[in-house]
């Protein structure tokens, strides 16, 4: 299939694309008590978690910063944009072997499949992220103007995402070892990435190795612009705009390569 | 709109020595395929105009399926293309990859929009998708507390609200109740009027007879048989018998019709006759006539113990009635080479008017699964005519009395 067609098929099917992404939506919190609020209570209880224990019990203070919410402001602002890579990239390698049932039955457009993914992630992120801007207004430490500066930077880890998720997505059909692989690398990504701990912290040698980490870029990046009202250096965003890209485009060669053997594999 | 046509069709996956090797074949693009290629279906070629029946059917792992899975478009072919025109609905595997943890309802929606459908188009049909699905209020369960039959209802439901242009199904029914499959297919045969073209896959021999004008036999991932619903599932019958010796005959008879010989040669039907009460050969009788089937058997080589077993065809080939000595506990023992044997079954010829067919089959227990030494079909042919019974239809003859009270 050419792009043309690809495209022409995700339209043709948006009715199924946006049925789906609402049915999983309340689908999530059916059988429970609370309902959405689970959306919420669950990053919540982590911020918390965090907070609390590095904070103030461990007793580590940003530099430079005297407001008490400062670790958290820079805690959340790490961690919820990192939650967004997360959950992509994890939902996305494992999109085609969770829908085994419906692609081995159905005839559709598989790229249906990971666009909603995508789009389920960007729901769940767009209300955790809302809450955390009424936060930043209501405690007056909203950056201004300079906010704006988060959505190039959120469209570039997007498709930095979206790339590597198609790429894992493809390859754990054909080799199971990518997911398990993958869920174990993402835990030491996240903690190669300055999300719970400030940059400053780290020894000379460490810190300067960060710059092979594209997501230490992003994360950065938000963290300056919603804790220091700092516009990112741009060019600090080459490298994920690059791979992300890249990621993409390999993502659908694979996935037209190889999506008509996928069927045979699940 | 609604035709299909298959050129040299054919399926292989990939087969890897081992996990490595498909990394290495991904991998080292210069060291060539790693992999070998398993053919589960190859070389199949036929058309279908619009408004045709097929039944396609065979032996589990013959390819059946994986034919049906070629022609919907779910797998890609590795030879071969199918064309097809119009709107397609298929149930494949039993359902319609509904998803576990959402609600029937939830799932109408979700495959009705994946087969087409808008969902204000949906919302429309719902009612008539739960009022032909008929699982009350488990409409509103999630499926995984449904029962196959439930899914199957609900699934056959969903993909037949709008009458297709081409419908598939694929060993779909057999889950349902009875009721349900009277319903079913009752919708199909509507649909069939109405000129949807229709593929089915199914082991029920009076399913495909009543329902399709044209069976194709697979054998092996190949088109071994291609014909008149009757002539093909006689052939498939045979086959099963003969899985090891393989040697099947069919001879067109002076009808036009075809008949099927099969065995390993132990015993043979020499002569068939229907007498009427008086002793007499005939090949008319009337309805509710006293007959004799009459069978002459000769023992080729020695066989430890024999059966006959015979069955009454109507002119479909839906079978009336059939047993055999086994389940009439009246088995030949220890017979030698040269034995002759006649049997002579009597019984009140309740059929209605029609031509009839007799099978008979040399076995040596109930069924010819285990020994087949020979089956013939097509050995006889009778025609039953109303002489003087009251009016009546059906190809049973069961006369009432009628009392009114009023």
């Amino acid at each position: 299939m050419r792009t043309p067609a690809v495209l022409a098929g995700v339209w043709k099917y948006r009715g199924f694309i946006m049925g789906s992404v609402q049915r999983e939506f309340q689908s999530k919190y059916r059988n429970s008590l609370l309902g959405a609020a689970w959306t919420i209570l669950n990053p919540l209880a982590m911020i918390v978690v965090y907070t609390v224990i590095f904070a103030n019990v461990m007793g580590s203070r940003m530099a430079g910063h005297s407001a008490g919410f400062a670790y958290s402001i820079h805690l959340c602002a790490g961690l919820l944009t990192w939650g967004l890579f997360a959950e992509i990239t994890s939902r996305g390698q494992n999109v085609f072997l969770e829908n085994a049932n419906l692609i081995k039955k159905l005839n559709f457009p598989r790229i249906c499949l990971p666009i909603i993914v995508v789009l389920n992630a960007l729901i769940n992120f767009g209300i955790i992220f809302g809450l955390f801007i009424a936060f930043l207004l209501v405690t007056g430490q909203f950056p201004g103007w300079v906010f704006a500066a988060v959505v190039p930077v959120l469209l570039a880890q997007i498709v930095f995402a979206i790339g590597l998720g198609m790429v894992l997505g493809v390859l754990n059909v054909f080799f199971r070892d990518v997911g398990q692989f993958f869920g174990i690398l993402l835990q030491f990504w996240f903690w190669f990435t300055p999300i719970v701990y400030v940059t400053d912290v780290l020894p000379p040698a460490i810190r300067n190795s960060l710059v092979w980490n594209p997501m230490a870029a992003v994360v950065t990046a938000h963290q300056g612009i919603i804790l220091d009202a700092r516009a990112p250096l741009w060019s600090s965003l080459a490298p994920v705009c690059v791979l992300g890209l890249l990621f993409c485009v390999l993502g659908m060669r694979l996935f037209r390569k190889r999506s008509g053997e996928m069927v045979d594999e699940l | 709109m609604g035709s299909i046509v298959i050129k040299g069709l054919g399926k292989a996956y990939k087969q890897y020595p081992n996990r490595w090797s498909r990394l290495a074949e991904w991998m080292l693009p210069l060291g060539g395929p790693r992999h070998k290629l398993k053919w589960v279906i190859s070389d199949i070629s036929f058309a279908l105009a619009a408004g045709d029946a097929v039944g396609i059917i065979g032996i589990n792992g013959a390819g059946k399926s994986t034919l049906l899975k070629l022609i919907t478009g779910t797998t890609a072919p590795t030879a071969g293309s199918v064309a097809i025109s119009g709107r397609v609905s298929a149930l494949l595997e039993l359902g319609m990859g509904f998803h576990p943890d959402f609600t029937g309802r939830q799932n109408a929606y979700m495959a009705g929009q994946l087969i087409g459908l808008a969902v204000e188009e949906i919302t429309h049909l719902m009612p008539q998708i739960e009022a032909f699905a008929d699982i009350g209020d488990y409409i509103d369960q999630p499926v995984r507390v449904y029962s196959s039959g439930m899914q199957m209802r609900l699934a056959f439901s969903v993909a037949t609200v709008r009458r297709p242009d081409v419908l598939i199904v694929d060993e779909a029914l057999s889950v349902g109740d009875a009721f349900f499959q009277h319903k079913s297919f009752e919708r199909i045969r509507e649909f069939r009027k109405l000129g949807t073209t229709l593929l089915i896959v199914s082991h029920d021999r009076a399913a495909i007879q009543s329902i399709c004008d044209r069976a194709i036999l697979l054998d092996g991932g190949r088109v071994a048989r291609e014909g008149s619903p009757e002539q093909v599932m006689d052939f498939y019958n045979a086959l099963l018998g003969e899985r090891d010796s393989g040697k099947v005959e069919q001879v067109v008879t002076d009808e036009g019709r075809v008949a099927t010989t099969s065995g390993t040669g132990e015993a043979s039907v020499t002569r068939i006759t229907l007498e009427n009460a008086k002793g007499e050969a005939i090949e008319v009788a009337n309805v509710g006539a006293f007959v004799t089937l009459c069978v002459e058997v000769k023992v080729n080589r020695p066989v430890a113990r024999l059966v006959l077993g015979y069955m009454i065809k109507d002119r479909l080939g839906q079978q009336m009635y059939g047993t055999n000595t086994h389940h009439m506990d009246n088995p030949l023992v220890n017979l030698k080479a040269g034995d002759e044997a006649q049997f002579r079954f009597s019984f009140p010829l309740n059929l209605g008017a029609g031509s009839y067919s007799v099978t008979t089959a040399l076995t040596s227990s109930e069924t010819h699964l285990a020994d087949n030494y020979e089956w013939r079909d097509l050995a006889f042919l009778f025609i039953v005519t109303n002489m003087n019974r009251k009016q009546f239809v059906g190809c049973s003859w069961l006369e009432p009395t009628v009392e009114i009270i009023r």
